[in-house]
């Protein structure tokens, strides 16, 4: 127990992004309003992208741009990079798209969302099922 | 990263998304969850990840927002859970 104890408590973010990815999930799954359902699952792709861009970071490090890369410096052995100076920009940039196709998608969902209120007056789930089966 | 910084926007990013499932009213989760996307950019910006946090913060914070209360105007706030 006193040995497993120092790792749970290290890895305290990787918890908090499980708890926040199973919010997500609990609220794609048991939430009765489509907008709610929406909700759930944008908190389930920002968790994820929350996890990738953690993976990147390292401890001492600066935000990747490379200082004295704009001509002000004189001697060339001013201009070695240390890669463990940087925090790692390919997550980043990776992440950049998902965060964009997350919008994108949010945008459609809603629109789709908007349509089904025109059609059945509601965006409770149940309510939607009852009158398909009417229908 | 200050490991105190971090763990009390993570916090905070829990309970925003805690509240933005549990209101009954989606004026207020439209809101809530645009704090939760304005918490979400602070943490990128503790992780030395700039450019994702201010994509973050016009995008998820802003345009979002701004789609989710036109979706609810077009649409009702009443909710059941």
């Amino acid at each position: 127990m006193s040995e497993i104890l120092p790792i749970i408590v290290a890895k305290y973010n990787y918890w908090l992004y499980i708890i926040l990815m199973m919010i997500g999930l609990y609220a794609m799954i048991s939430k009765n309003n489509l907008i709610k359902k929406l909700v759930g699952m944008n908190i389930f792709q920002t968790s994820i992208i929350l996890f990738y861009v953690s993976i990147g970071y390292k401890t001492n490090a600066t935000i990747p741009i490379i200082e004295n890369a704009h001509g002000d410096s004189h001697s060339p052995h001013e201009l070695i990079i240390h890669a463990a100076d940087y925090i790692n920009p390919l997550p980043h940039v990776l992440m950049l798209t998902a965060i964009v196709v997350s919008v994108a998608t949010f945008g459609v969902a809603l629109a789709l969302a908007v349509k089904i209120y025109q059609r059945y007056q509601t965006l409770e789930e149940d309510e939607i099922r009852m009158r398909l089966t009417e229908e | 990263m200050h490991w105190q910084i971090d763990l009390i926007i993570l916090t905070f990013t829990i309970f925003c998304a805690l509240a933005a499932i549990s209101v009954k009213d989606l004026l207020s989760t439209a809101i809530l969850f645009g704090a939760y996307s304005f918490m979400m950019c602070l943490l990128w910006a503790v992780m030395g990840a700039v450019d994702v946090a201010f994509t973050e913060a016009s995008v998820g914070a802003g345009v979002s927002t701004v789609f989710f209360v036109a979706a609810v105007f077009r649409t009702s706030r009443r909710t059941k859970d």
